[in-house]
């Protein structure tokens, strides 16, 4: 279980990255955040943004048509 | 004084203190045109910009000035063609055009709709969005004199107007500078 989650579930292009990135602040090196949304861009934007920030992607999945990123804070 | 001898000399730059922050990346946008399939790509990219924690810097010049009208601005200007100008292209993010398919306001109307429809922030939530997430707005002084636009007719919050040349020194040290 992620520490914190964001719902960023029916948002599009740029939103999911957005909400990931001002979640991601609040939160303590080495904790996850969980990602969910239904933006197909953030399948590819999502792992991108990850890796530029240096951030691990943990796991990544789809379920009932929504996208989980588990993301852990460098 | 040797090329070497001035190579030198320049390189000499002040260490970082132990304690700052390492210096950001820098983005700058050039916004030029007051089409509406233009200020969106741009406040989107500015606010990604700024997600990635870079250090953001939109330029408005032209009619990319007016993406920063307020929407009370009315008529704006002295001259009677810069009143004219005013007229015609109002301003502010809710009364931007589209460059293709215009059609008197409906292109716009149901690009908007299509927007709201598919959860499509818009440009006045991403440019809202962009100040809260500290990306610098620099309206172009030249044009807005040209235009005879006075910060009063723009929103608050923007950076002091500027010219080409600060622009230029900006993008000199931005890795991504982009004209949109």
């Amino acid at each position: 279980m992620a520490d914190i989650t964001v719902d960023a579930r029916g948002l599009q292009c740029p939103m999911p990255v957005i909400k990931t990135a001002q979640a991601i602040a609040k939160i303590d090196s080495g904790q996850t955040l969980e990602v969910i949304a239904t933006d197909r861009g953030a399948l590819s934007d999502i792992p991108a943004w990850s890796k530029d920030m240096g951030h691990s992607l943990k796991e990544e999945f789809e379920a009932d048509s929504e996208y989980h990123f588990i993301i852990q804070k460098s | 004084m040797t090329v070497h001898e001035l190579d030198t000399g320049t390189s000499e730059d002040p260490e970082p203190t132990a304690d700052a922050t390492p210096e950001k990346e820098k983005m700058v946008l050039i916004a030029a045109s007051g089409d509406l399939d233009k200020a969106w790509p741009v406040m989107i990219l500015a606010t990604t910009g700024a997600a990635y924690g870079m250090d953001v810097t939109v330029f408005f010049t032209f009619w990319g000035l007016s993406i920063l009208k307020r929407k009370d601005s009315g008529i704006t200007g002295e001259d009677w063609r810069q009143k004219m100008l005013s007229v015609f292209h109002p301003g502010s993010p809710n009364k931007l055009g589209l460059s293709k398919l215009h059609f008197a306001g409906m292109g716009p109307k149901m690009m908007k709709g299509l927007a709201e429809d598919h959860n499509v922030a818009s440009v006045q939530e991403l440019l809202e969005l962009a100040q809260d997430m500290g990306v610098k707005l620099w309206p172009c002084q030249m044009t807005m004199d040209l235009m005879g636009i006075t910060l009063d007719d723009m929103i608050p919050g923007l950076d002091k107007p500027a010219g080409a040349g600060s622009a230029i020194s900006l993008m000199k040290e931005a890795s991504i500078s982009l004209f949109i």
